[in-house]
């Protein structure tokens, strides 16, 4: 505190304090842990606030428990999200690589700043590319059917495979970046030894690259874990109506349903989800807060 | 380095990953000269412009107050988005300066409190923001949604300039300090300057930021139509392909802007 006071003088510290208070405080974690107070109370008309009605109650968390469809969908929403994770990984990891250790500065150089034109589009306009294109009069069905490999058009956009299509679509630059990044540290050498000493390609990955490059790749995990369960855009345009999301119910909570403190319950759960993946990936993979944030 | 095979395997993956890439942004833009109602490009019906003069003759994008005042899509994002360059640069600088100064447990506990907004997904950073200001009394609207985001826009300024102050050499302040400056010159003629480039690029982020804002804003824009908002919107309710003109519009910005970025940091990156 001494030191900070010597660097800027009390004015300026003060000033540093205030501005990071007014932050932290007042837009991050008091909204937050209003949140939560609102979450554990009843849904009540603005004259019951504050009389003897307005107690703390669990009501708005089993509600999930108890509405069977709503935890349906809380199901589909981790393992969708889990899914197009681990594609986007799929997709992500052989671009990383490449770019990190086999392609030139030069093609490296174009490569990502292609890759950093898609990443810049907005969300919704990329998943609308989608929805034209798995429409059943699109282009995909189109082409197929030209080249003879689907004799009728099919309904991509039912059921939630348009969502995940999407939504790999969308998150699979989240992906690059972080796994490139990572890779790039790798000594080349080591790869070579490897290939020297004879470990066949799968083997070189296994044991080299993905170890050494697992802090990108829990990176990448989070991103896009956290931007798929939270996602409200690509489901809301490419799932089929019986497919919800998570996402498309708290909505309804708030602008449907007017019952707010149900709609922040199930929030919050949305939130915990989050955090459970994000922590729990930090623990699996031994990956510090100051690794994720570059 | 690698066999012959195994160049040809990657090479044909990387043509299938760009195209995979782009195909759908094209398939967008060639639907936005297509003279059919809904947005395709199979069947062809022939080559019109007609999608891009109903964009430009749309108030609802393009108004400048009716005679109930209400904006425009794109009025209302660019004011919000000066907004939260106004706000969040400032914070975000003065965060990042402070965060610089500490070292230790305090340092830890207060940056990861910093960068945590970046994980949580936005609709809950929405939601959360409308539920604490209605409490206090305050209707939702645009004032909120610029609070929310700006909520976790700080978090990138303050990054960008941690990252940048991590190589100021501190002995020029110190110098400057003995030199009898005032600690508000120190800043003014040391630290800010050498922060400049970041702030510019930190501004520019942070517009672009808040301007394809979705899911802040959806929870807490109470009535009024932002460009993202507008066109989710049009999407769900009888889209026509005057969205995919607008969506052209947007594209080339997006690629102007990303082209320029990314040549402007190359060029900071060979001069630092």
């Amino acid at each position: 505190m001494k030191q900070l006071v010597d660097r800027y003088g009390l004015t300026l510290t003060g000033a540093m304090l205030l501005a990071t208070f007014v932050w932290l405080v007042g837009m991050v974690i008091l909204p937050y842990l209003v949140m939560v107070d609102f979450s554990f109370r009843p849904n009540l008309l603005p004259a019951d606030v504050g009389s003897e009605r307005d107690h703390y109650t669990f009501d708005n968390y089993e509600t999930l428990f108890r509405n069977e469809i709503h935890f349906v969908v809380f199901l589909r929403t981790l393992w969708g999200s889990a899914l197009a994770t681990f594609l986007c990984l799929c997709v992500a990891y052989p671009v990383a690589y490449f770019l990190a250790m086999m392609a030139t500065p030069a093609q490296a150089a174009t490569f990502l700043l292609l890759l950093v034109i898609p990443f810049w589009i907005n969300e919704i306009l990329r998943t609308f590319a989608w929805f034209i294109i798995l429409a059943y009069n699109g282009p995909l069905n189109g082409v197929l059917r030209l080249l003879g490999v689907i004799a009728s058009p099919v309904r991509w956009l039912s059921g939630s495979w348009g969502v995940i299509a999407g939504m790999v679509y969308a998150y699979t630059v989240f992906m690059v970046f972080p796994v490139y990044n990572a890779v790039l540290t790798l000594d080349r050498n080591q790869v070579e030894a490897a290939r020297d000493l004879g470990a066949p390609l799968w083997r070189i990955h296994w044991r080299v690259v993905i170890p050494h490059a697992k802090p990108g790749i829990t990176v990448g995990c989070i991103l896009v874990f956290t931007a798929a369960a939270g996602s409200y855009i690509v489901p809301s345009i490419l799932a089929a109506p019986g497919t919800r999301w998570f996402t498309e119910i708290i909505y309804q909570w708030f602008y449907e349903g007017q019952n707010w403190p149900q709609g922040s319950a199930y929030a919050f759960l949305l939130l915990l989800l989050c955090l459970v993946f994000v922590f729990g990936m930090m623990r699996i993979f031994r990956v510090g807060l100051s690794d994720i944030a570059r | 380095m690698e066999s012959k095979t195994a160049r040809l395997i990657i090479n044909i993956y990387l043509a299938i990953f760009l195209l995979y890439l782009f195909a759908p942004l094209f398939v967008m833009i060639a639907a936005a000269f297509n003279d059919s109602k809904f947005p395709t490009v199979m069947p062809w019906r022939g080559f019109t412009l007609r999608w891009f003069s109903d964009l430009w003759a749309d108030d609802r994008i393009w108004g400048i107050g009716d005679e109930d005042g209400r904006l425009g899509a794109v009025a209302n994002s660019v004011l919000v988005g000066l907004a939260v360059v106004v706000i969040a640069v400032p914070i975000g600088t003065l965060a990042g300066l402070l965060l610089d100064s500490l070292r230790g447990r305090v340092r830890s506990a207060l940056y990861a409190c910093m960068v945590a907004p970046l994980l949580v997904p936005g609709i809950i950073i929405g939601i959360s923001t409308l539920i604490f200001w209605t409490r206090l009394g305050i209707s939702p609207g645009l004032h909120l949604s610029t609070i929310g985001q700006c909520s976790f826009i700080c978090s990138y300024v303050m990054l960008m300039v941690v990252a940048r102050l991590q190589r100021l050499d501190r002995s020029l302040e110190e110098a400057a300090l003995d030199l009898g400056a005032s600690h508000a010159q120190a800043l003014r003629l040391i630290v800010l300057p050498y922060l400049r480039p970041s702030l510019l690029t930190a501004a520019v982020l942070a517009f672009f930021q808040s301007f394809e804002n979705f899911n802040t804003t959806l929870f807490t824009r109470g009535g009024a139509n932002t460009v993202t908002i507008f066109i989710a919107s049009h999407i769900r309710t009888g889209v026509t392909p005057e969205i995919n003109a607008l969506g052209l519009v947007l594209i080339s910005l997006t690629v102007i802007a990303a082209i320029v970025y990314t040549v402007r940091r190359g060029a900071t990156a060979a001069i630092s």
